[in-house]
């Protein structure tokens, strides 16, 4: 019963519990188990009722939100091998058709045509890779830089968090699209541009997080007690403190991937993003702003599609948070 | 106190040229060890020139009331005293013939596991919340040792299974969360005792306990202590729970020593009113029930700390001299060579008789 309890609360070492436990002799274990229940009446205060009851917060929006992601990944990954998309291709005979017209050739254009006779399916699904990997590439790049320099900052303090909170201050006064405009106005539209801008202006949000949950962590218990058992300065940042912000930036994580991907489409919307060659869903919306009164579903279905990758985020984000959150603090 | 180290120094002096000199070299020795905190409302002294000596194998009991110092001078000789605000101002920790002050910090962290080794009074906020507990002990096998991740999760189990972790060989995958505080104690004295220390450094290593399990835990760690041989500094403010297990006490008030000595010696003559106070503190099981005497007044404000001795304005037996000159820690007139007080009435606290 108490193993039951404990699968229920921790899922995820059910599965090595279940591989330590045949090396378990079974009248050892029930020794055990007595012999706990005895010694150890804390460990039992909790009853299954009240863990049952106060359940995993957040697991269904936690997998719906997933789901959501998880189908616009495989969109990105099979939808431009199964309908072949050539951003130059023009067929003016199909241009503007609406969502679900036959064409000629015989396919169905399920979310329409656009201006040129481009299928607006084919270019979501192009435009979700390059949407996509813009966010991914920025999350890391961001987060990377974020964490290292929020890790340094807590960590070590003095002149050094001073210089780069400071740092940090300085940008956020700009507004983040303003000076990514800025930037990519310098270094001009290309994909990796694209990143490099947005992971400057996104990196603070993880430094920040990081900062914070660093100061607090390093003055606990736990910390000193791995410092007398003998752990360097590395270690100690990499291998104890870390771990125990990485719920938080992983909660910031998934907001700010939204909030890239976003970003990416804005400044794709205002020609500072991707070239046009590479159609994301901020070209395509661009694109058909222009014929928003007589062809709506050019800018409407790819904003739609972006809206719900965005939320999708958010929510997850907001559930991890749910999840995590309460953990941390009973820690 | 210049006094008192030159009696000691003279001590080990005659004792070593008597006897083989590694054999009585202690294994650590401090000598008037100071830390100070700097706050906003001034510079406080948390510990104040302390002198001791420990031999290989001994238990020393450091006794007092919270903000005594004790805690403090535990993180002094880990060399874990909060910086910026506190600081080593004063004095020497020799560990094993070297000064640990004198070098730099890096010095006392590669120490730190091997030789030296501490248990902290929250057994649950000092386990990393977020690592199995087979984890985190194996890592210490892992660094120091070198070994493969197999081999440290058996010796790991062994180790738990050595502390008294029922279903160690199932316990060991799972989080400190999981484990009543107890059983999470015993994992950080396997933690501690890993690397077979030298001395060991327990910080009330029962005070967040059940008084059901202190004893259990204070019967581990004796017993281990006896198979590793290892030196024990106990810092407690229970006079009970050191009496099985102490071979000296040494009590602290105000961030100063105001008694030392053998634990017999200590317990069957108080020589100092804050001893007294202490021990008339604690119920007695036998004999007739009788009221609780508590010490008067509150642990000293170390800002404020009044002129003279510390113990003063709480001390029954408190005259002028006690208000203008700070007593010394000294001899006590009467007693074995190694029983000190720090009090200027001695025989009249002595005289008084022993409480309880």
């Amino acid at each position: 019963m108490r193993m039951d309890r404990a699968t229920e609360r921790m899922p995820h070492i059910a599965d090595d519990r279940a591989a330590v436990d045949p090396v378990v002799d079974p009248a050892d274990r029930s020794a055990g188990s007595t012999r706990s229940a005895a010694t150890r009446p804390a460990d039992d205060m909790p009853p299954a009722a009240e863990g049952r009851r106060r359940g995993r917060p957040g697991g269904v929006r936690i997998v719906c939100s997933l789901l959501v992601v998880a189908s616009y990944v495989v969109a990105a990954v099979i939808g431009p091998v199964l309908l072949k998309y050539d951003p130059v291709a023009t067929d003016l005979s199909v241009r503007l058709k609406p969502p679900g017209t036959r064409l000629p050739d015989g396919s169905i254009a399920v979310f329409g045509t656009d201006q040129v006779g481009q299928d607006v399916l084919a270019q979501m699904a192009q435009g979700a890779r390059v949407s996509i990997t813009v966010g991914v590439a920025t999350l890391v790049l961001a987060g990377l830089i974020g964490v290292s320099f929020g890790l340094l900052a807590g960590y070590f303090g003095g002149w050094l968090d001073a210089v780069l909170m400071r740092l940090a201050d300085i940008q956020l006064t700009f507004p983040s699209i303003l000076l990514a405009i800025f930037i990519a106005s310098i270094l001009g539209p290309s994909v990796v541009n694209v990143v490099i801008v947005l992971a400057i202006s996104n990196w603070v949000t993880f430094a920040r997080v990081t900062r914070s949950q660093v100061l607090g962590i390093k003055r606990r218990d736990f910390v000193d007690a791995t410092r007398t058992l003998g752990a360097r300065t590395w270690h100690l940042v990499i291998r104890t403190i870390l771990p125990s912000c990485t719920a938080s930036i992983l909660v910031v994580a998934t907001v700010v991937l939204g909030h890239v991907i976003l970003a990416e489409a804005s400044l794709s919307f205002l020609g500072l993003g991707t070239p046009a060659s590479t159609p994301s869903w901020g070209v395509t919306i661009a694109n058909g702003r222009d014929y928003l009164s007589n062809a709506w579903w050019i800018s409407t279905i790819p904003g739609i599609g972006l809206a719900v990758l965005v939320i999708s985020f958010g929510v997850l984000g907001d559930a991890l948070r749910d999840r995590f959150d309460p953990r941390m603090k009973s820690l | 106190m210049d006094n008192a180290r030159d009696n000691a120094m003279g001590n080990a002096s005659t004792a070593a040229a008597a006897d083989c000199v590694v054999a009585t070299r202690p294994l650590l020795s401090v000598r008037d060890l100071t830390v100070q905190f700097r706050t906003r409302a001034g510079t406080i002294t948390a510990v104040d020139g302390v002198s001791f000596d420990l031999a290989e194998g001994e238990t020393l009991a450091v006794l007092g009331e919270t903000g005594s110092g004790k805690s403090v001078m535990a993180q002094a000789l880990m060399g874990l005293v909060p910086r910026p605000a506190g600081r080593v101002t004063g004095g020497q920790i020799v560990y094993d013939g070297t000064d640990l002050l004198s070098r730099p910090l890096s010095y006392t962290r590669k120490l730190c596991g091997t030789e030296l080794a501490m248990v902290f009074q929250d057994p649950l906020s000092s386990l990393n919340p977020v690592f199995r507990v087979g984890a985190q002990i194996g890592e210490l096998f892992r660094r120091h040792r070198g070994a493969s991740r197999a081999e440290a999760r058996r010796k790991a189990i062994e180790l738990m299974d050595r502390v008294g972790i029922p279903a160690a060989a199932r316990r060991v995958d799972d989080y400190p969360h999981q484990f009543s505080g107890g059983m999470r104690q015993r994992v950080m004295i396997a933690m501690a005792l890993a690397l077979r220390p030298r001395l060991l450094i327990a910080d009330e290593p029962t005070t967040a306990l059940d008084v059901t399990v202190q004893a259990q835990i204070m019967a581990l760690l004796a017993e281990l202590k006896a198979e590793h041989r290892m030196s024990l500094i106990l810092i407690t403010h229970d006079l009970g729970l050191v009496a099985g297990v102490a071979d000296r006490v040494m009590v602290m008030y105000a961030g100063r020593v105001v008694e030392t000595g053998g634990l017999r010696e200590v317990y069957e003559t108080l020589a100092h009113p804050y001893t007294r106070g202490l021990m008339a503190s604690i119920p007695a099981l036998q004999g007739q029930r009788e009221r609780l005497t508590p010490i008067a007044g509150s642990p000293p404000d170390l800002l404020r700390l009044p002129g003279g001795c510390s113990f003063q304005p709480r001390c029954r037996f408190a005259t002028d001299i006690c208000r203008i000159r700070r007593p010394e820690l000294a001899p006590v007139p009467g007693r074995p060579e190694s029983h000190r007080a720090a009090c200027h009435h001695v025989e009249e606290v002595i005289a008084h008789g022993v409480p309880g």
